[in-house]
């Protein structure tokens, strides 16, 4: 649970900056700083991407605490929030991901 | 109506945020709470996103107090054209950073929940765009959308809450709308959650017509109107109408102003009417009350004085033309911009709404006379009870202004009912009836009362020629009271009887003249007679003194002579 979310943004803008083109699957995950939920959600999302996406992702993390004119792009209201920008379409996935099952359904991973 | 809710002295009163809205202030004594949230709610098209805009716009531009529209159906773009036409310049305000629309679009289809969340995104992005421009005013329109875009109400409800507590917590005066509910006063109940003040709109359809209108249903800490207030949107914005009576306190003027008709100034104590009193003028079709009414018009653009005519059956074009005829050329008043005219069908809208029309005409032009012509078609959108409230309010509004106010009001043959009741309202009540004679109808007017004022007692015929309206004298005789032709007849005929009266009399007059040379000159001739008899009796005197001296004088001549002898002879006998 102890994840430094600003180490791992870092860690991923450097991935991202090496190959963001080629990766499948491009997530945003929108925190508000480090809450409870913030950091489950970061977690849950680490662990199931890696499970299901095999390495092929990209993972962005936007903390509106410190960029709140973000909020408005991809119209979040509540946090957290995943977005899925790649493989296109685009899907909003609201909570903190601790339901596997709807987070696989909701990102195109498992029928609907 | 700020003396109404007077503030209790000394305690701390509830700051208030003026909305600017025309009317809105006064009857909530200063406007919404400041630094709270209010809700504002009513069903489809009631004008919730209008009174909620122009609550922004007003503030930014009246009250430097920048604001935040944060609209949940409607993008920039459309909220910007939709209040176009109200005559609000949205970019305008948006460059000079006193507005912020923020379109926030919350769609369930794209969403789905996997765990515990809550809506600080909705938070951060509130508190980003209140920074943004410092704003001291909120619009959440419609917050409502998001319980459709919300899969979880119970994480809804209480993020609403605490959303309504930020808010306070903000110091932002805040305007939540809300869709009305079956039974309720929102959809979703957040009236639970904004308890300071709720405010109701309304847009209801009684018989075809529709009306507007608006009731503060709470307003915690603070007096308001209790009353459903008609409201307006025109091009001009929303204007809410304090029209409710509030008291009885108007100043009455000791000013009179003429009625045009010098015979009916006659009437009514030689003067006219009391400025600012209403008059109310019935009469059977036809009677002229049309003709009245442009009498007073005219007389008061002749002083210089502004009138504003309310017709409901003709137009404009119509009266001037009329009263053309008649030789009033008001034509001249209304390119002069003396006076307007404002006709409406009384179909056209509910009864609230044409007084909420008045109300705004006659707030903008100001005027010092209005006619309302005639009043008697309002009853017909309303019911009579609807009509007397309303004119009691208007006759109350015109009072409050000193504007005088003339209604006409189409009675049938038995005037003296007047079909709304309303004469208690009014100061002064003319009548025109026409009475019919001798096959022919004619106009009869009379002063029925005329508070304050001793005013005539007596009926006059009225006649319109092409110099205008006239009073006459009726015809009060030994014939009864006759007019028209009757009228003329018996003055003709009272004219020959005064000529045959007036020979007769210089008949008389000569006759006696002559029985007087007659008499006198009888005495002339007793008197001359008397005067020969006189002068004869005194030659008869005279003759018998002369006799008398001659026979007087011969006795001593004997008496002489008998003695002389004897003297003679005496001497000679010594």
């Amino acid at each position: 649970m102890a994840v430094n979310i600003k180490l791992a943004e870092t860690t991923d803008e450097k991935a991202a900056r090496a190959n963001k083109q080629n990766d499948k699957w491009q997530l945003r995950l929108y925190v508000a700083g480090q809450t409870p939920k913030c950091l489950t959600a970061f977690a849950n999302l680490k662990k199931l991407c890696e499970e299901h996406m095999g390495g092929d992702y990209h993972i962005e993390i936007v903390d509106l605490l410190q960029h709140p004119q973000l909020a408005k792009g991809d119209q979040i209201l509540a946090i957290p929030t995943l977005v899925r920008k790649l493989p296109e379409p685009v899907r909003k996935i609201i909570g903190d991901l601790s339901n596997t099952e709807r987070v696989l359904v909701g990102l195109d991973l498992r029928p609907r | 109506m700020a003396k109404y809710f007077s503030r209790a002295r000394g305690l701390p009163v509830l700051a208030k945020a003026p909305t600017g809205i025309t009317g809105f202030d006064e009857i909530t004594g200063g406007g919404i709470p400041r630094g709270r949230p209010t809700l504002v709610s009513g069903g489809a098209g009631c004008g919730k996103t209008l009174f909620s805009m122009e609550f922004l716009v007003r503030g930014a531009t009246q009250f430097a107090e920048p604001g935040l529209f944060m609209s949940f159906e409607e993008n920039e773009q459309e909220l910007a054209q939709n209040v176009a036409s109200l005559g609000f310049d949205l970019a305008a305000l948006v460059k000079r950073r006193l507005l912020l629309m923020d379109f926030v679009r919350a769609e369930q289809s794209e969403i789905e929940e996997t765990g515990e969340y809550d809506l600080e995104g909705l938070f951060i992005r509130l508190g980003h765009s209140i920074d943004r421009i410092k704003a001291k005013r909120v619009v959440l329109d419609t917050i409502e959308a998001l319980f459709a875009a919300m899969p979880n109400e119970l994480v809804l409800r209480s993020e609403l809450r605490r959303l309504f507590r930020w808010l306070k917590g903000r110091g932002v005066t805040a305007i939540i709308t809300a869709e009305r509910g079956a039974g309720a006063f929102t959809r979703h109940g957040l009236e639970e959650y904004v308890s300071d003040c709720v405010i109701l709109l309304d847009h209801r359809v009684i018989e075809q017509v529709s009306t507007r209108r608006l009731r503060v249903v709470k307003y915690r800490g603070s007096a308001h109107g209790t009353n459903e207030y008609p409201f307006l949107i025109d091009e001009s914005g929303f204007s809410v109408l304090p029209i409710t009576s509030l008291g009885l306190n108007h100043e009455a003027s000791t000013e009179r102003v003429s009625t045009g008709i010098a015979q009916l100034d006659v009437m009514l104590d030689g003067k006219g009417f009391y400025r600012g009193s209403s008059v109310l003028l019935s009469g059977t079709a036809g009677s002229g009350k049309t003709s009245i009414a442009a009498h007073l018009v005219d007389a008061a653009c002749r002083r210089g004085e502004r009138c504003l005519y309310f017709p409901f059956e003709e137009s404009q074009s119509q009266i001037l033309r009329n009263m053309q005829s008649i030789g009033l050329g008001l034509k001249r008043w209304v390119s002069r911009g003396l006076l307007r005219f404002h006709p409406a069908r009384p179909h056209l809208y509910g009864l609230e709404t044409h007084l909420a029309l008045m109300h705004r005409q006659i707030t903008q032009f100001d005027p010092r006379v209005v006619v309302i012509d005639p009043v008697t078609n309002l009853t017909e959108i309303g019911s009579t009870m609807e009509a007397r409230g309303m004119l009691t309010r208007l006759v109350d509004f015109l009072k409050a202004r000193g504007i005088t106010a003339l209604f006409t009001s189409l009675s049938d043959s038995n005037a003296e009912i007047t079909e709304v009741g309303i004469s208690s309202l009014m100061d002064t009540w003319l009548l025109v009836r026409n009475l019919e004679s001798n096959g022919e109808r004619n106009r009869g007017l009379y002063v029925l009362k005329s508070r304050g004022m001793a005013h005539s007692n007596q009926i006059r015929e009225f006649i319109l020629s092409d110099r205008g309206a006239r009073l006459l004298d009726v015809y009060t005789g030994s014939a009864g009271v006759l007019t028209g032709t009757a009228r003329m007849v018996q003055e003709e005929r009272d004219k020959a009887d005064v000529l045959a009266q007036r020979n007769e009399t210089t008949r008389k007059r000569r006759e006696l003249a002559h029985k007087r040379e007659a008499m006198e000159a009888q005495i002339a001739a007793l008197r001359d007679r008397f005067a020969t008899e006189s002068s004869e009796l005194q030659m008869l005197i005279a003759e018998e003194q002369l006799v008398e001296s001659n026979i007087a004088q011969q006795r001593k001549v004997l008496v002489d002579v008998r003695s002389g002898s004897t003297s003679n002879g005496s001497q000679n006998g010594r």
